[in-house]
């Protein structure tokens, strides 16, 4: 199965300050973009962070071949909850989704 | 025409030393540089203080001050300190002082502060001033007296009373990225929605630029739009590294909350002057109603003690999960009876799901894990004793009651470490305001007189 991580060009994760995480999936051409953007079942990136799909903010810019996704931070940033006080490792949840 | 030259992404950062020369040779009408944001967490705010070094900053800013010098133009510094509370102001004043009388220079210094007392604030609150932003967590009057600093985020128009004192230098507390860089083009009539544009794209130096770690660019702006250049000798600014620029820590890729209106860049056109500068017109500054500011705060949420034990045992290894929640389970109980008071323990597999925890579902172990123990608890010393009754689990727990004590592997004596006081960001909200200078206090003085 074709991966993700296979298809983009370059994903990550940042957090838009301490209450809320970005991702940029950069996908590097029209073809590609094209792909993730009919492949990325935005129920199923939701159902990965446990958070109800109308909670995703999802922005397809085929302008620069970027799918961006925006989403409450799963745990506050600097939470004692809280893993990665950058949030970069998020992404790889994103990176392993499979069937491109 | 109004020319900003913005030496990197933040003071403490580095930059190319020839990039910043080409860029004074450009003879800009100003400088400015970030000098934080919450990205680190929420310790620099709680405590007040700065994350990079006292000699790194002072090394920098004084390179700065040299340049400032050179070009006769005014510095400032937005968010000094890394979180822009008065106490980080202040220690980057102190370090400002300290490089005047070195240098023997006599300057003209404004001081913006923006922390915020917790009595106007409660009252602010109860008088339906302070608004929660998305995902806001919810608060009450005691949130904010607990908070040991409350900022409100500058906007242009508090910079621009700053710049209005006539300073050299311009030191201000906890301001947006793009307040520092849009005030004077929107001061001397520029495009208010190129300004803001603008000020977004160079926030971070060179990151929208083929070469982020040059650090240096100039922005110009004009009545229509503003144009990019690059410093940097390798570094090539293109329509999709600017226009990619709008995602970075933004939730939304064409939307710019700030004070006073919003940047919506949906129709905005990107244009390649050449093979390295980039114009972009087309931006667009929409007024809003009210005049808010957006606030910051961070409060004291308990203290912290890490302990951390290597397990090696391939047995030991294949049943992590049990042995660690064996652990919780008879520590806690065993700290409850001995010991008054709140407390957590936490153990994180290092090796294994330690980064994304529960949501990683396709964690896989090597032959080695770290386990990681967490105790927050309301004291310090509290903290420090439940750790203390950890530490035995930890080295020594068995599996099984019918097998012989192992012993795992401490890297440290002790192998507890206190974090002392922990803290947590409780604010999301803004703050309106009657007057955009209702809550920052603008003072000045003359250095090296």
């Amino acid at each position: 199965m074709t991966r993700l991580v296979d298809v983009a060009q370059k994903i990550r994760s940042k957090n838009a300050g301490p209450f809320w995480l970005t991702i940029d999936i950069f996908c590097g051409d029209a073809e590609r973009f094209e792909r993730v953007r009919a492949g990325l079942d935005t129920q199923h990136v939701a159902a990965l962070f446990r958070i109800p799909s109308q909670t995703l903010k999802r922005f397809d810019i085929a302008d620069l071949n970027t799918i961006k996704l925006s989403l409450p931070r799963p745990n506050i940033q600097g939470m004692p909850a809280d893993r990665d006080m950058h949030g970069a490792s998020f992404a790889n949840l994103l990176m392993e989704i499979e069937g491109f | 025409m109004v020319k900003v030259l913005i030496p990197s992404g933040a003071l403490g950062l580095g930059y190319d030393r020839a990039a910043l020369a080409r860029g004074i040779a450009q003879k800009p009408d100003i400088i400015a540089i970030d000098g934080g944001s919450t990205d680190s967490g929420p310790h620099y705010l709680g405590t007040g203080s700065s994350k990079y070094s006292r000699s790194s900053t002072k090394a920098e800013w004084a390179e700065l001050m040299a340049a400032r010098a050179e070009a006769a133009v005014p510095l400032i510094i937005g968010t000094a300190g890394t979180c822009g509370a008065d106490s980080a102001v202040d220690w980057l004043v102190d370090i400002t002082r300290e490089i005047a009388r070195e240098r023997g220079e006599r300057l003209k210094l404004a001081v913006l502060k923006s922390g915020q007392g917790a009595e106007a604030m409660t009252a602010a609150l109860e008088g339906g001033r302070i608004s929660p932003l998305p995902a806001a967590p919810e608060i009450s009057a005691e949130t904010l007296r607990d908070c040991s600093n409350i900022v409100a985020l500058a906007g242009a128009e508090q910079i621009q009373a700053a710049l209005a004192t006539g300073a050299d230098i311009v030191i201000a507390g906890r301001t947006t990225d793009t307040a520092i860089i849009s005030a004077l083009p929107l001061a001397r009539g520029c495009h208010a929605g190129a300004a803001w544009h603008g000020a977004k794209i160079g926030e971070c130096g060179a990151l929208a630029t083929t070469s982020p770690n040059s650090g240096t660019i100039l922005i110009e702006f004009d009545a229509d739009g503003f144009t990019m250049t690059p410093m940097g000798d390798e570094a090539r600014a293109t329509p999709h590294t600017v226009s990619a620029h709008m995602l970075y820590e933004n939730s939304d890729p064409y939307i710019l909350y700030e004070p006073g209106g919003h940047l919506d860049v949906t129709g905005s056109v990107y244009t390649a002057l050449d093979d390295r500068r980039v114009r972009v017109t087309g931006s667009v500054w929409v007024a809003s109603d009210s005049y808010t500011v957006k606030l910051e705060g961070a409060r004291r949420s308990g203290y912290q003690t890490v302990s951390l034990v290597l397990v090696r045992d391939a047995r030991y290894v294949d049943h992590i999960e049990e042995w660690c929640a064996d652990i919780v389970a008879k520590c806690t109980a065993k700290a409850r009876t001995r010991i008054d008071g709140a407390f957590d323990i936490e153990l994180r597999v290092i090796g294994q799901n330690a980064t994304l925890g529960d949501l990683d579902t396709s964690a896989h172990k090597g032959s080695e894990l770290g386990v990681m123990g967490i105790i927050t608890a309301e004291t310090e010393a509290l903290s420090r004793e439940v750790a203390k009754m950890l530490n035995p689990y930890l080295l020594h727990h068995p599996l099984t009651e019918q097998e012989e004590m192992p012993t795992f592997a401490f890297p440290f004596s002790p192998p507890e470490m206190p974090r002392g006081a922990v803290y947590q960001f409780c604010l999301n909200h803004v703050l309106q305001l009657e007057d955009p200078m209702q809550a920052f206090e603008l003072t000045t003085e003359e250095l090296g007189a």
